[in-house]
């Protein structure tokens, strides 16, 4: 199969030239002579002199336009250094597959050094967007259309009102319509005349846009009418008490997302730390071997990175909780019924721990990449959008709750694992083998935080650092809610996350996390226990 | 009776350290001290720049080495522990009695070498990009200052893309504070409201960025153009970009430019929601420049092909080299003649045109502005059209404007004043 | 009853003597050797010897102090480094303002980083650090006054066993968080540091050095002679039988809280001067000491040395940072490996640390009971909590 392809690859590079040629008598009938020589401009001019170019392309120009202002704004630009000739490029490992700007026909494999880059900057990307949205304005697709008016709000000049104008009364999708509306009322609102900026405020009070905002700040600072100053001032209070609200849903799911961040931390070492009684000091590395493991996993299937996190997660929790088991095995056991000694060993392996992953993967963070049904965001309204990758890992944390807390109350081994933290003796005189409860538990709960490096490594770096920022707020939660109870770590780490975002405006980040943990210092002062102290005399 | 013996053992191995830190190294090689963390926070960024030491130790040596000697690199770790800094420069002088030393990362732990290599009388290379206002008779700072990096990128946001509204954002530490204290200070010189400038603080490693963010959103929506002059340290950056990508904010809304963000950070991060935000450098690795390949070639070829390189990189090369030709024209290794040999030392950057060490232990280097790409790597969009010399003490804070460092008869001081004729706050 | 004994039997006027004689002309010995011998001597010993020794001997004293409160009592801190620093910064504070107008921008009443963050005046709590004996007095009141309100707190309301520790823990990671901000007015991220002179004595100066270096020592040796008549005395009884048994010693009419408390401010206070101490000798004090990895490690020292012993914390100190020292410089890129199995053996294999192992060695069992043994019954009550 690959030897074909390079076969093929090789051919194809060496009639690439003959090919160009024919392809390009083809593909210029719908390009205009004058829009062709301009392109080819693109070629030769200078990155600050690209702009004038483009501007003039666009004024010429018409939709068939659209693939090279798009190949262009993703960077994709070249032209071939031989010939001068614009073409779009797909860079395949070593090789850049080049196809034609308009027909995307493939053209052939080059290296690297027969074509060169067309460079974009920030302010051609700024640029091209504007044009592209001004292209799809008469798109087909609704979703494309929308997108294209919601980025031209900013923009708004009379030739793109009038190509508005002529596309509303056929526009028949409702969120389109209300768009095109909003863009008239935000043209309107700079009228001068004061009937139309009022019928203008009108239309803009019902929106969160960012514009119909600045707008309407705007006539209450400066609008010599004073109708229209009223006006616009009653709207944009309504509009802020909306704002408020949805500020106030934001802060909440920050909340949360962190309180989920720091149960899936927690959860691990509420079980090896609160069911068993081992500080285990190494429990952050085992939260790193999860992320690493991720990364791993995402190096052997480069190719299917959307699928690679549902193989990492039980990846994760077999590595970390093989080595929960072993760190368990070779030195817990030995240690047992001295918890304050178990500090101090696992502390040292905390150490082998982070030293191998910098011997193994180097000190450097590795880049764990994030699939795209994790990326971005779920948008509400224009004020208020969560990030889809703390939603995710926010149901994933609730996720491995419900598991954990079935496993622990369902199955034979949950069981077994209560009883032995219950009753020692009693437990294995009633014939449960507490090595191996003991074992397995410290498997369970390293494998769980192996779970946690997983949701972590799509938030933050995966370095052999990772582990140590996450120890002690994991302490924290466990001794706030209490341990031994999942609820209570649940409950605490859910209000910790709440508490510390909703100080964080307030305070700043620093002191939030100085005054939560003051808290829980006084808290415990209090309640020794926790939030959910144990009851009855397994307690004691 | 056993406590007795078991004192005695104390008192024998003190004993045995207080001989083996006596025992000096035979002079047959010139050695070259390197104190960079290679394990704790800072390792991330640290060990690159030792391995960038040894190899330029093993090139150098294969050239036949300095004034007829080799060269032996002697490594130790300073583990991010900052007063170890200040212990392990002390052994490499004293103990290991080495002529030269290429190390430290972070403000304080240069701040905590200093007071030692005044009093031994040793030398330093100081390769790392960092918030000026200190010039040492015994330290040759080849990283930037804040007016090689910072102002530069502040004018370019201004000019080239109208920003109007500007957002500091910064890790709790110095180089931030001072940087952003100077921004403040420039940007209300060329008329920015104060309502116009937010400031931001964040902790060390700060891995939570929502609120942040969102904040940044919010203020970059108030329909004039906004950008961000990030400050922020190594860790924190990739949680941060992270948010942004995930947070919608693109490169054509805010714009983001970083100061510490380099090749080697990028590479712990998937750049392609990023393309666009900028990074303000004195050295890509993606110019064009031969120089600049074959270094990039030796370097892959010395640690592996995936290695990326990076602007400390670049300074710690020109420093290498300043330092060999000066030992050559001084003839010696011996600190005040090699000091006196650097300044005025020419030699190329890996971008093209030549580094000149000044007389305040600052190099002037030409300024480069890049925009992140797709895979890791900057593309350069802006940049001087000469050499910037390096400021030891910035022109627009209050405390320092009057003062400036020359190393040369007849001022001989790190912190002249220029006003009051004198030099204070000096060791010797 | 009996372990009470046992411990009155290893803790014998004997063992004081020859350990305050081996410091007294090991310190001896060393001053000299720096001061008086030639460079090429054999028996010169350099500065750089000198203000490593002078580091040890501080972490020594630090190590004693958790020793007090964790071999005797029971309590196991996670976060005396913040004591510890506490007390640095308060030597440090006064080494500041004893730069006067050396400073890089010359000005005689601020320290440079307030210049630096347009700082117009002092503030207040600066007040005072520039006399010595001010600042020496707050480098034991500071420590002992928030161990005494954090001690009060804790040990009124019973919270124990791991859950003290993690408090402790708490403690120290919320300080390291204040000192980071810059806002604080101790400088930050950076610290106190370019300190020039002490009680008008050169810092650089070779006897200055010294003079620090054998002030540390004998102050160690003073620490080491009162906290060992403190445990021997009545008081210490009573502390050791709250290790062994705290409800007990509570129906026994004893107020268990009130000696603990005061033992933890005493060893906060021990704590505090060995900061003091190690700041002007390292010179530089920054909120890196407040980590609570520093507090770990100085716990491990104590179990590598043997707890409940003393002389066990002080000789762990010194062996486990002569390690380090020799490992960074060794092996840098594997000294952590070295570190972190040391630490894991010595727990595994000598569960009452070096000097339990020399107790062995000697074969004298019973006297090595008194630190760890006696622990575990304790412990295991905390397990099940």
């Amino acid at each position: 199969m690959r030897h074909l392809f390079a076969i093929m690859s090789v051919c194809l590079a060496l009639f690439s030239v003959s090919v160009q040629a024919n392809e390009q008598t083809t593909n210029e009938s719908s390009i205009s002579p004058n829009s062709a020589a301009l392109i080819a401009q693109l070629a030769e001019v200078k990155l600050s002199k690209t702009l004038p170019v483009l501007e003039q392309l666009e004024a010429v120009g018409g939709a068939e336009l659209l693939p090279l202002f798009t190949t262009l704004l993703e960077g994709k630009l070249y032209y071939v250094k031989a010939s001068k000739q614009i073409v779009a490029v797909e860079k395949k490992g070593s090789d850049y597959l080049v196809s034609d700007l308009f027909s995307a026909q493939l053209l052939g494999a080059m290296k690297k050094k027969e074509i060169k880059k067309i460079r974009v900057n920030n302010k051609l990307r700024v640029f091209l967007r504007q044009a592209i949205a001004r292209l799809q304005i008469k798109s087909p697709e609704p979703e494309k259309r929308l997108i294209a008016i919601k980025a031209l709000y900013g923009s708004l000049t009379d030739s793109t009102i009038d190509t508005l104008k002529k596309v509303y009364p056929d526009e028949t999708n409702l969120e389109v319509k209300e768009a095109i509306e909003l863009a008239f009322a935000l043209y309107e609102s700079k009228s001068p005349l004061a009937e139309k900026r009022l019928a203008a405020v009108n239309g803009l009070a019902e929106s969160l846009e960012n514009e119909a905002r600045n707008s309407l700040t705007y006539l209450v600072e400066n609008d010599s009418d004073k109708k229209v100053q009223m006006a616009a001032g009653a709207a944009l209070k309504k509009i802020n008490e909306r704002i408020e609200f949805y500020d106030f849903v934001d802060q909440l799911f920050f909340g949360l997302s962190l309180g989920s961040v720091l149960l899936l931390a927690a959860i691990g070492l509420a079980i090896t730390f609160g069911v068993m009684g081992v500080i285990n000091m190494a429990h952050g590395e085992m939260i790193m071997l999860g992320a690493y493991t991720t990364y791993v996993v995402q190096l052997l299937m480069p190719d299917a990175i959307e699928y690679s996190l549902l193989v990492a997660v039980p990846a994760a929790f077999v590595v970390s909780g093989l080595v929960g088991i072993l760190i368990e095995r070779g030195v817990i056991r030995f240690l047992h019924g001295r918890p304050l000694e178990t500090l101090l060993a696992t502390f040292g392996i905390s150490l082998i721990l982070q030293q191998l992953v910098r011997t193994v993967f180097s000190p450097l963070n590795r880049q764990v990449e994030s699939p795209l049904w994790m990326s971005g965001s779920l948008e509400i309204n224009p004020v208020l959008s969560l990030t889809l990758n703390r939603l995710y890992i926010l149901a994933f944390a609730l996720l491995v709750f419900g598991l954990l807390l079935i496993i622990l109350r369902k199955t034979s081994l949950g069981l077994n694992v209560r009883a032995v933290s219950q009753n020692r003796s009693m437990a294995k005189a009633m014939g449960i083998r507490t090595d191996w409860v003991d074992a397995m538990t410290f498997g369970l709960g390293s494998g769980i935080a192996g779970i946690a490096g997983v949701a972590l490594s799509q938030l933050t770096n995966v370095g052999p650092n990772l582990g140590q920022s996450y120890i002690i707020d994991s302490f924290m939660v466990v001794v706030f809610g209490g341990v031994g109870n999942l609820w209570g770590t649940l409950v605490a780490a859910f209000s910790l996350g709440v508490a510390n975002k909703f100080l964080e405006p307030v305070t700043g980040a620093v002191l939030a996390s100085i005054l939560v943990l003051v808290f829980i210092i006084l808290f415990i002062q209090k309640k020794p226990k926790g939030l959910f102290p144990q009851k009855g005399r397994a307690a004691e | 009776m056993k406590l007795k013996t078991l004192a005695a053992g104390i008192a024998l191995s003190m004993g045995a350290t207080v001989m083996s830190f006596n025992a000096m190294a035979a002079e047959d090689t010139i050695k070259v001290g390197v104190l960079h963390s290679l394990s704790g926070t800072m390792a991330i960024s640290e060990t690159t720049l030792k391995d960038t030491v040894l190899m330029m130790i093993e090139e150098q040596n294969k050239k036949g080495g300095l004034l007829g000697k080799k060269l032996e690199p002697v490594v130790v770790d300073p583990a991010s522990n900052w007063p170890l800094f200040a212990e392990k420069t002390r052994e490499l002088i004293t103990k290991e009695g080495v002529d030269v030393i290429f190390g430290c990362w972070t403000s304080v732990s240069r701040k905590s070498v200093l007071p030692v290599i005044e009093e031994l009388n040793g030398l330093m290379f100081y390769p790392v990009q960092y918030e000026g206002e200190e010039s040492s008779k015994n330290v040759f700072y080849t990283g930037a200052a804040p007016n090689q990096q910072a102002v530069p990128a502040v004018d370019y946001l201004m000019n080239e893309l109208g920003v109007e509204r500007w957002v500091l954002a910064g890790t709790d530490y110095v180089y931030p504070r001072t940087t952003n204290k100077i921004l403040e200070a420039y940007l209300k010189s060329k008329g920015v409201a104060e309502e116009d400038i937010m400031i931001n603080y964040t902790p060390f490693g700060h891995s939570d960025w929502q609120s942040i963010v969102s904040d940044v959103k919010k203020f970059g929506s108030a329909g004039k153009k906004t950008a961000v002059v990030s400050t922020i340290n190594g860790d924190a950056n990739v949680p941060f970009y992270k948010e942004l990508g995930n947070q919608g904010i693109s490169s054509e809304d805010i714009p983001v430019v970083a100061f510490s963000v380099g090749e080697e950070e990028l590479s712990g991060i998937d750049t392609k929601p990023l393309v666009g935000h900028l990074a303000a450098w004195n050295y890509f690795q993606s110019v064009d420049n031969e120089a600049n390949e074959e270094f990039i070639e030796k370097w892959k070829a010395y640690t592996s092909d995936e290695r990326v390189t990076n602007d400390p990189m670049e300074a710690t090369y020109i420093g290498f080299n300043m330092w060999a030709n000066a030992v050559t024209q001084a003839g010696t290794t011996e600190v005040d003649a090699v000091g006196q040999a650097m300044i005025g030392q020419k030699s190329p950057n890996l971008t093209g045109g030549m580094a000149v060490m000044n007389k305040n232990h600052h190099l002037s280097k030409p300024v480069l502005i890049g925009e992140i790409q797709g895979d890791g790597q900057f593309e350069v969009v802006w940049e001087t059209e000469s050499i910037v010399m390096g400021d030891a003490w910035s022109d627009y804070l209050p405390g320092s404007k009057d003062l400036i460092a020359d190393w040369t008869d007849p001022v001989k001081c790190g912190n002249y004043n220029t006003k009051t004729k004198t030099c204070s706050g000096q060791n010797y | 009853m009996n372990q009470l004994m046992r411990f009155t039997r290893v803790h014998g006027d004997s063992k004081v003597a020859p350990f305050v004689a081996i410091l007294v002309i090991l310190t001896a010995l060393a001053s000299l050797g720096n001061l008086l011998m030639p460079q090429d001597s054999i028996f010169y010993v350099s500065t750089y010897t000198i203000t490593l020794l002078g580091k040890y001997l501080c972490y020594a004293m630090l190590a004693l102090a958790v020793d007090v409160i964790w071999g005797y009592c029971g309590i196991l801190s996670l976060g005396h480094g913040a004591f510890f620093a506490l007390g640095g910064y308060g030597m440090g504070m006064y080494l500041m303002r004893q730069i006067g107008d050396r400073g890089v921008y010359g000005n005689p009443e601020l320290p440079d980083f307030m210049v630096f963050l347009n700082w117009t005046e002092l503030p207040w709590f600066w007040y005072g650090f520039d006399q010595f004996w001010f600042a020496m007095l707050m480098v034991l009141l500071i420590p002992g006054t928030l161990a005494f309100i954090f001690g009060w707190l804790a040990f009124r309301s019973r919270v124990t066993g791991v859950y003290l520790s993690i408090m402790t823990q708490a403690l120290t990671y919320a300080l390291l968080l204040a000192f980071f901000r810059n806002e604080m007015g101790f400088g930050g991220n950076n610290g106190l540091t370019d300190f020039k002179d002490i009680l008008g004595f050169d810092l650089q100066s070779d006897n200055t050095r010294v003079a620090l270096f054998a002030t540390t020592a004998f102050l160690l040796g003073l620490t080491f002679i009162i906290s060992h008549k403190i445990l021997k005395s009545r008081m210490g009884k009573v502390i050791v039988a709250i290790r062994d048994g705290e409800s007990r010693a509570r129906f026994l009419g004893y107020r268990t809280e009130r000696y603990k408390v005061w033992l933890f401010v005493y060893s906060a206070m021990i704590a505090g001067i060995a900061g003091a101490l190690y700041v002007p000798q390292v010179g530089i004090i920054n909120p890196g000491e407040f980590s609570p990895l520093n507090s770990i490690e100085i716990v491990i020292w104590v179990a590598v040395g043997g707890r409940g012993t003393l002389i066990g914390a002080i000789v762990g100190a010194l062996l486990v940072n002569y390690a380090k020292t020799k490992f960074t410089a060794i092996m840098p890129d594997g000294w952590l490996f070295a570190l972190g199995a040391m630490f894991v053996l010595v727990t595994l294999f000598l569960p009452q640390g070096l000097v339990g192992l020399f107790n062995k060695f000697k074969g004298n069992k019973p006297d090595n009971n008194a630190g760890s043994h006696a622990l575990e019954p304790k412990a295991t009550e905390d397990a099940k909590a």
